[in-house]
């Protein structure tokens, strides 16, 4: 008999609580949530966090994470975690918001914290639509896209254009790191947790405002199975937000991440 | 004892500081500016977070955070900005948490301009934000008294894990007068056990205002009803002035209180038998002062800065046993004693009807005396 090393390389990370979620099946908000409960794990921050959760489909996030939390109104998110943040400066705090909270509800909350400079991190879940309440048109939508509240596909003429979050915060000077990931794929995936470890990090290490803008799927309301789902993000999302870095300050530039 | 002369505004400021203030947030708007100003320079001396607002809408959603860890935080605002402030008192006090916010109000409605009003009594004594939930709102008459009730204010908001309110016109928010302030408290530095970010919980912590099951929101709510209750036994405050031999009662509260005393006192030098009642609590109201006095005395007359929304709670509990008058200045007007004392001779002269349509008759003085603008 030889004796095997047993290594484990998959398990629930410790910031989970053991709860099912009531997201749909297909959904990236799980994935999204994983990464953000293995980053703070990795950083051995879990006691030290405070997370604020959205309105929206992540309007209960706060039953699977394992650590404080609190329930912001809707859009208002960023000013509730400044308030946490400046009262607790030492915390990590960070807030978890849907793309109609975050860049319809709450623009000027976001903007205002970002353009402040503000010691918190952002996880910004754009899925082109409002999940939460059936899938109507959000400030995401692209030119186009059938929503339940624009049936003949978003017309730009009458409805307007679909706002880049992570281009119009990359212009605040407050704002170190702002960058762009998908969640359709194992590499987009990958590369997803590697920039949430960076936002969370240059909170730690009080470089300023960071937002991780995640593209993500939403098989329910968009009418599609996950394959053509993550396809669909693939061939429509991907042209109109990029990914990519659209923010490294000087700073987080020359910054170190320990461990990695 | 060192009296200083100060500003409404600035000394409610430094007694919020004194009381333990930990973090401000706000944001500026005539004629509350001077508040934020001061903590703007004194915060940062203290090693205190003060942040300026994006609106008042961050102000208070700020203040949200702030107070999910159980430390002492304010704002402070005028009635537009604290109308903005409504959904935020809404949601704090779905979570059970400790805050205070002074409104020095302005007359409206709408923008309308920045002079003294008391026209937000009933956004902040009946409501405002969606829900049921109550606010305690304390209304001081003098700069001293506003010092007193913001070191109370924040005892009372833990006490009861509530939102209280300091409302008080825009003359008490703007005029300067001899005050005593209090010592510098202690301040707590550390979330208490049942706050985010307390290392003596022993469990994680989430504070929510968010019941989805209607049953538990129900139980949540009549848990609500039973603490306003015991705050309705213990948390009512007035002042009486000359009641004990009255036939007539004023009642009117902060700068409209202080004004009709001017008008009391002229009016017991005529030999005219005339008390004053002044909440200073306008939630919980002193209902059963004015229920006692209803029993004994021939008629009230109320006197605010506008429209008579305390007169309407005044006429419930009154309940036509003897007439209630009124007497209102409304935009930012400011009666003079003289008005306020010819109204008294009125009552005292009057047919004592208690079917009188109190405010149907000051209106139609009303458009005698100022018109309608058409």
């Amino acid at each position: 008999m030889t004796e095997t090393d047993v290594k484990v390389v998959y398990k629930r990370p410790l910031g989970f609580t053991d709860r099912t979620t009531h997201y749909c099946p297909g959904c990236t908000h799980g994935v999204a949530h994983r990464l953000i409960a293995e980053v703070l794990e990795e950083m051995g921050e879990l006691k030290n966090t405070i997370g604020v959760a959205p309105v929206g489909c992540a309007v209960f996030a706060y039953n699977y994470f394992n650590f404080d939390f609190v329930e912001a109104a809707h859009g208002r998110a960023p000013a509730m975690a400044t308030g946490i943040k400046r009262t607790l400066p030492t915390k990590t705090v960070f807030t978890y918001q849907g793309d109609g909270d975050l860049a319809s509800m709450g623009m000027g909350e976001i903007i205002a914290a970002a353009a402040r400079g503000e010691q918190i991190t952002v996880i910004f879940i754009n899925n082109t639509n409002y999940g939460m309440t059936g899938g109507q048109m959000a400030p995401t939508t692209l030119p186009g896209q059938k929503t339940s509240s624009s049936p003949l596909g978003r017309d730009v003429e009458t409805q307007g254009y679909p706002i880049r979050t992570a281009e119009l915060l990359a212009t605040l000077d407050g704002a170190a790191y702002v960058a762009r990931r998908t969640l359709h794929d194992v590499r987009g995936i990958r590369l997803a947790k590697r920039a949430i470890r960076t936002a969370f990090e240059v909170q730690k290490q009080g470089l300023g405002f960071s937002m991780v803008e995640l593209l993500s799927i939403c098989p329910t309301n968009w009418g599609m199975n996950t394959e053509n789902s993550r396809n669909w993000l693939a061939e429509h999302m991907l042209p109109y937000y990029p990914v990519g870095d659209y923010k490294v300050s000087t700073a987080v530039s020359e910054m170190k991440i320990g461990g990695n | 004892m060192a009296l200083e002369l100060i500003k409404g505004n600035i000394a409610i400021a430094e007694a919020a500081m004194r009381a333990g203030l930990i973090s401000y947030f706000g944001y500026p708007i005539t004629p509350q500016t001077e508040l934020l100003e001061h903590l703007s320079a004194r915060m940062p001396e203290l090693g205190r977070a003060f942040v300026q607002a994006e609106s008042e809408l961050g102000a208070i959603n700020m203040v949200y955070g702030a107070a999910c860890t159980g430390l002492r935080t304010m704002t402070s605002s005028s009635s537009p900005g604290v109308s903005l402030m409504q959904e935020g008192l809404s949601y704090i006090s779905g979570t059970e948490l400790p805050v205070v916010i002074v409104d020095v109000v302005r007359g409206g409605p709408g923008l309308g301009n920045i002079a003294p009003s008391q026209a937000d009594y009933t956004q902040l004594v009946h409501g405002g934000g969606h829900g049921e939930y109550h606010l305690i709102v304390l209304a001081p008459a003098s700069v001293q008294e506003a010092v007193d009730l913001t070191g109370m204010a924040f005892d009372i908001a833990e006490k009861y894990r509530m939102v209280v309110c300091l409302l008080l016109d825009g003359s008490l928010g703007q005029m300067m007068e001899p005050v005593e302030l209090p010592e510098f408290k202690p301040v707590r530095t550390t979330p208490p056990a049942w706050a985010v970010g307390s290392p003596d919980s022993k469990e994680r912590v989430v504070m929510t205002s968010i019941n989805i099951d209607p049953p538990t929101q129900e139980r949540f709510n009549v848990k609500m009803m039973t603490r306003w209750q015991e705050v309705e036994k213990n948390e009512v405050r007035y002042k009486g002035y000359y009641l004990e031999d009255a036939e007539y009662v004023v009642v009117g509260f902060g700068t409209a209180g202080r004004i009709a005393l001017s008008a009391v006192r002229a009016a017991r030098e005529q030999g005219l038998k005339i008390g004053l009642l002044r909440p200073i609590s306008l939630s919980p109201f002193p209902t059963k002062a004015v229920d006692e006095l209803a029993d004994r005395v021939k008629g009230f007359l109320v006197v605010e800065m506008s429209n008579g929304q305390m007169l309407d709670d005044i006429t419930s509990i009154v309940a036509r046993r003897v007439p209630v008058e009124f007497y209102g200045r409304m935009g930012g007007m400011v009666p003079y004693p003289d008005e306020i004392a010819s109204a008294i001779n009125d009552l005292v002269q009057g047919e004592h009807d208690v079917d009188v349509d109190a405010r149907g008759k000051w209106l139609a003085k009303m458009r005698e005396l100022v018109g309608t603008g058409e």
